[in-house]
């Protein structure tokens, strides 16, 4: 009897499947298509600004070096750097700009990677909730406040230090250092993401051969994310390189070509923020000089970028 | 430290051990021997703590926040877990294979070598080339792989990434190898290999394996130790230890029957 019943149930509903209408043709979906447009936009904007950006360093690039007064050659090969004498060698502003950025890594590399060892091979869970924001707060500190604290407190202690006849009140070194300290946490971050991601099972096999933490983080962890570490110090040289208010308050302001660290020295970012913030007439060779060195700039930068890139992809461990 | 004279029968044996994981006693009252030169299986349902109890021989439970051990473990008549003792140093005594084979991403060679080198290694790269051949032999895995040790650890299969994590806890020269369910991502040759190059190494060394596998510990072993979880308060404990054909043949425990006739578990 029951049986009976739910047959003819079954039964029944079969028929209705049988008689529904299945309309599979498209629908018009507008929102979707809005959506779709509008965050396409979104991404466009951004390329197309760097485009446009680009586009200028180029047009005003190509002015400056159409003007008699320089050549490509004496632009990269003259040690001087005299916009009103008409001496355009980039050489010296290149070469301060390296030595900040090289003491920087001297300090960023070391702290940024001790940093992060700490971080992701010993911290407990505590010390990494309280370092990490500590950390990152680091990161948010206006520059303006780092060139102020390079100036009035980093180089009285060097010029104490060394003397005051050493090193004068503007110069590379202070510069340096400090811009080493305000990249250290893009050292440390980046590079604490690329050891924890190294999978737990590398270092419980190396404490299981009787490797202590040390061993393990710097024989096993470390060579393992190598090429992270690598990708962050390459993004931290490149923003040491971008950086400009710490230089332009504390390294000085004249292009000085100098290997000595304790004497004044003006970096490119340094000298951009200074001709544009002066009293520069539209049009003139000096106003377009500025952007040669940007387009320079834009190269190093963009070079370092694209090497990083390729040592991730080159370098990176494939585990599974 | 010295050691003072101690039942020589055991490789290792614990007394009352209990581990907690935080305010969690996931183990509780634990109390037997390993033999020497013998496999001993340990066996039992999920959360039984059988993987605790393997890890708590070298000390591998204190990578774990808020592990803690009580009661004790004795290794050559020290208890493991007495205030003096070094846990780096249990572990060069006594190594592990664990579940997936964890090659460095290293080469073979380097692999083998990482071990005796962080273990303060002074002889000659000659003596250095004899161990590392030693070793990949031991492990069955030398005619292989012996044309390329330069070759990428990670470059090997399963198996022979197995037998590589084999060779290179043999490098350090240990006295006993605790091996965590060394066959569970292998396929049934590679798992085969593994299970003859036991008896091999059973004559140096001896062995404690965890594993889900019946037919493996029935085969594999010479001793079976059955754990399960105690109902009312989620601890494992142990519930028989004997040869394994008395276990699987004659059990005297309705719950070791229960299981290893495949009732539960």
């Amino acid at each position: 009897m029951a049986d009976q019943v739910q047959a003819s149930a079954q039964r029944a509903i079969a028929a209705q499947r049988a008689e529904r209408v299945v309309d599979l043709r498209k629908r018009p979906r507008i929102g979707e298509s809005i959506i779709q447009t509008t965050l396409f936009a979104c991404g466009f904007i951004s390329i197309f600004t760097t485009i446009g950006i680009v586009f200028v360093l180029f047009e005003e690039s190509l002015a400056f070096f159409a003007d008699p007064a320089v050549t490509l050659v004496e632009f990269f090969t003259n040690t001087v750097w005299q916009p009103r004498i008409e001496q355009f060698g980039i050489l010296p502003l290149v070469n301060a700009t390296l030595m900040v950025a090289f003491i920087a890594m001297g300090v960023a590399l070391p702290l940024g990677l001790g940093t992060a060892i700490y971080l992701s091979e010993y911290a407990s869970e505590r010390a990494r909730a309280i370092l990490k924001p500590v950390i990152e707060l680091l990161a948010g500190i206006p520059t303006v406040v780092y060139g102020y604290f390079a100036l009035t407190f980093v180089t009285p202690i060097l010029r104490g230090v060394f003397g005051q006849d050493v090193v004068s009140v503007y110069n590379v070194m202070s510069a340096g250092l400090v811009v080493g300290v305000l990249i250290t946490p893009i050292v440390a971050t980046l590079s604490e993401d690329a050891l924890s991601a190294v999978p737990g099972r590398l270092r419980q096999a190396s404490f299981g051969l009787g490797a202590t933490r040390w061993e393990t983080a710097i024989r096993i962890v470390v060579p393992a994310a190598l090429s992270g570490i690598l990708a962050a110090s390459i993004v931290a040289m490149s923003r040491a390189i971008g950086e400009t208010m710490v230089v332009a308050l504390a390294a000085g302001a004249s292009p000085n070509l100098t290997w000595n660290p304790f004497e004044p020295a003006e970096t490119m970012t340094g000298h951009i923020a200074r001709i544009s913030g002066g009293d520069l007439s539209y049009g003139s060779i000096d106003y377009k000089s500025i952007f040669a060195i940007g387009l320079v700039l834009f190269f190093i930068t963009l070079g370092l970028n694209i090497a990083s890139r390729q040592i991730v992809r080159r370098f990176r461990e494939v585990y599974d | 430290m010295t050691s003072a004279t101690y039942d020589t029968k055991y490789a290792i044996e614990t007394r009352n051990m209990h581990i907690y994981y935080g305010a969690f006693r996931a183990v509780k009252d634990v109390s037997f021997g390993i033999e020497r030169n013998k496999i001993t299986a340990l066996i039992g349902p999920s959360g039984c703590g059988k993987s605790t109890v393997l890890r708590s021989f070298n000390r591998m439970n204190d990578l774990i926040p808020g592990a803690r051990t009580e009661g004790e473990v004795l290794y050559h008549g020290q208890n493991l877990y007495a205030p003096d003792v070094d846990a780096v140093q249990v572990r060069r005594e006594i190594g592990m294979v664990f579940q997936k084979p964890n090659p460095f991403p290293k080469s073979i060679y380097d692999n083998i070598a990482y071990g005796p080198r962080i273990n303060g290694w002074k002889g000659s790269k000659a003596e250095m080339d004899e161990l590392v051949e030693r070793a990949l032999r031991g492990a069955a895995l030398w005619d292989e792989v012996k044309d390329d040790l330069k070759k990428s650890g990670l470059a090997l299969s399963g198996g022979q990434q197995q037998r590589l994590c084999i060779a290179r806890a043999l490098a350090v020269e240990p006295e006993m190898i605790l091996m965590d369910e060394p066959c569970s991502a292998l396929d049934p040759i590679s798992t085969l290999k593994i299970e003859e190059l036991m008896f091999e190494l059973r004559q140096n060394y001896t062995i404690v394996i965890v594993t889900h596998n019946m037919q493996q510990a029935a085969r594999a072993s010479d001793y079976t130790a059955f754990f399960l979880m105690d109902k009312d308060d989620r601890a494992g404990q142990l519930i028989e230890y004997d040869t394994t054909s008395n276990i699987f043949q004659n059990p005297k425990d309705k719950r070791t029957e229960e299981y290893i006739s495949g009732r539960f578990g």
